[in-house]
């Protein structure tokens, strides 16, 4: 479990102070991938920063369990020494939206590193690295250069050299933020495929809603330092209780104060065909006829991203009929908006 | 041929002989006092270049402020001295380490406190170039200060170090040239005390152009061995668009007002 109590934050800068974060509290559980989402400039990065103290809080608790040894105390990473720091850091490890990869290193040498640090016996090393090479897919690349990758495989180079340490945890930075939508996904998987198999606690920086929706359990949302709300993504996503979560959540453009006071649920395209027309084809199947309040829907490579705020018809009985048939389909997720008037 | 020689001036014959007999030996006195000064300046200027980054406030190994600003002040100091004032000024130093502050050997004392300093910003300049992220990355994995020098920072800079070596090595290589006015050897002294003192034109420019053959050597093997182990470029058209970079950036790193 990740425990960060009452974090604060402030830089020192030429015109005064910027207080980047202000008593944020926030508890990840074990096994967890949890979302931090937020606006650009709203402290994510610096908050993730702050969980292996590449940032180091101004005040505040950040307590992890198990990283020094297997009693399972949580120890406050704020009080280690240098070196005891070091060693709890091979528990956390850290993927980048630049993916920060040896340039001078060939790939099966990047994921070697995190080893030779740690003083793990070569040959040993070079062998779980090609485990790992296997895991990410990319096999045939230990031998190629960094520079010689896409953009896709270098993260998935990254991800393997994340996991060489055995870690507890893995935080992503914007891991996907510099891919395409369809290598995003592919990535997401993997993540999602590690976090399940190996039980590693995943946070993921981002402030695409599209990359929580798909693979985080929980999420917390940030604006200007402050966690403004927190909760399980089916929670946040179907009913965002703050300003805040209601710009990231609805498609943009929407005016709140103008939505229906009932009656209206949000669908979010998870990469389902974008030629079946759904909206048409609900009218003819079932008689329904909805409303688009707000769409903010992508085709991209013929799948459908995005999300759509329908006004369902005030017939309780249409609107039942309505919603089945919407959360029967692939690839779409359905939520009731409730009490979005805050 | 004779005739040609004629031509040349009546002393034609004597000073190209004159060349052909000297000309090995000064290559040997030119080189060996270049390498070894260029040598002993980077074991100084090496490390106190990768002071000057990672001692900063932020930076991977913060040193207390009063010493990296005593670094600083000495490194612009010993820069800031012409050379040829240098030159004299060490002569009591060179007399303690070497016993004699005239001579090849001599010239490499001075050569030395002046090219570390050099070296020192080269090697900043190098490693300032270097992507922040990756020491992050590093960091984020547990890496300790010396670890993140010696197997992160080192080894991404080495292709950006050997264009600053190469770049170190030419322009000691004619700064050494000036020794022969405190009585060193080299190709250097033959142009100033047989060419020009004597007015043996043949002997002058001989010697120059073979100077400038040595350091358009030098330059384009430093040059190539900077972009063949540079693993960010890998196809053809890379290799030659990085090629190109090293040379716009040495040629910036010449435009550093009087070099050392």
């Amino acid at each position: 479990m990740i425990e960060l109590k009452h974090i604060s934050k402030i830089f020192p800068t030429a015109d005064g102070e910027f207080q980047a974060l202000t008593d944020v509290d926030l508890t990840i559980p074990t096994g967890d991938i949890f979302g931090i989402v937020g606006m650009s400039g709203a402290g994510k990065s610096t908050l993730v920063r702050c969980i292996n103290l590449l940032e180091r809080p101004t005040t505040g608790q950040v307590l992890i369990d198990g990283l020094l040894d297997e009693s399972g105390k949580a120890v406050d990473l704020c009080t280690l020494s240098p070196a005891q720091l070091r060693k709890a850091r091979r528990g956390i490890s850290m993927i980048f939206q630049q993916f920060n990869l040896l340039m001078q290193r060939t790939c099966l040498d990047n994921i070697c590193f995190p080893m030779e640090i740690a003083g793990v016996n070569k040959a040993k090393a070079r062998e779980r690295a090609r485990e790992l090479l296997d895991t990410v897919g990319l096999p045939d690349k230990a031998d190629a250069y960094p520079s010689q990758l896409s953009g896709g495989q270098k993260q998935r180079i990254a991800i393997a050299r994340a996991l060489a340490s055995n870690p507890k945890i893995l935080l992503c930075d914007e891991a996907t933020s510099a891919l395409d939508p369809t290598t995003t996904r592919s990535i997401l998987r993997l993540i999602q495929d590690i976090n399940r198999r190996l039980g590693i606690t995943v946070v993921v920086i981002t402030h695409e809603m599209a990359v929580v929706e798909e693979i985080c359990t929980h999420v917390a949302i940030l604006e200007h330092g402050h966690m403004v709300e927190t909760g399980s993504v089916a929670e946040v996503f179907s009913n965002p209780k703050t300003e805040a979560g209601r710009r990231l959540v609805y498609p943009e453009g929407v005016q709140i104060d103008q939505l229906p006071p009932a009656g209206v649920v949000r669908i979010a395209f998870n990469g389902g065909s974008s030629y079946e027309p759904l909206i048409a084809s609900l009218a003819i199947d079932c008689g329904v006829k909805v409303n688009i309040l707000g769409a903010d829907t992508r085709n991209v490579n013929g799948q459908a991203f995005g999300t759509m705020l329908l006004g369902l018809p005030e017939d309780q009985n249409e609107a039942a009929k309505a919603m089945n048939y919407l959360k029967a389909q692939k690839d779409v997720t359905v939520e009731e908006v409730r009490d979005y008037h805050g | 041929m004779a005739e040609f020689l004629a031509f040349l001036g009546p002393d034609a014959a004597e000073e190209v002989q004159y060349l052909i007999s000297n000309v090995p030996f000064a290559i040997w006195e030119t080189l060996y006092s270049t390498v070894l000064a260029t040598l002993f300046a980077y074991i100084i200027g090496l490390p106190l270049g990768v002071l000057l980054v990672v001692g900063e406030e932020g930076g991977v190994l913060p040193l207390p402020k009063a010493l990296m600003t005593v670094l600083n002040v000495v490194v612009n100091l010993l820069r800031s001295v012409p050379f040829l004032i240098l030159m004299v000024v060490v002569f009591p130093l060179s007399r303690v380490l070497l016993g004699t502050s005239i001579g090849t050997k001599a010239t490499i004392v001075p050569l030395f406190i002046a090219a570390f300093p050099f070296v020192a910003r080269l090697v900043e300049a190098s490693i300032r170039e270097m992507d922040r992220g990756i020491i992050e990355a590093a960091q984020s994995m547990g890496c300790s200060p010396f670890q993140i020098i010696t197997k992160v920072i080192l080894p991404e800079c080495v292709p950006s170090l050997l264009t600053g070596f190469a770049t170190a090595f030419v322009t000691i290589l004619s700064y050494g040239a000036m020794s022969g006015a405190i009585g060193g050897g080299g190709l250097g002294a033959m142009a100033l005390n047989r060419g020009y003192t004597r007015h043996q034109n043949i002997v002058l420019w001989g010697a120059v152009i073979l100077l400038v053959i040595l350091v358009q050597i030098f330059q384009t093997i430093g040059t190539r061995l900077a972009v063949g182990l540079d693993r960010r470029l890998s196809d053809k058209g890379g290799k030659k668009r990085g090629r190109k970079a090293a040379m716009k950036k040495i040629k910036q790193d010449r435009r550093i007002p009087d070099g050392m």
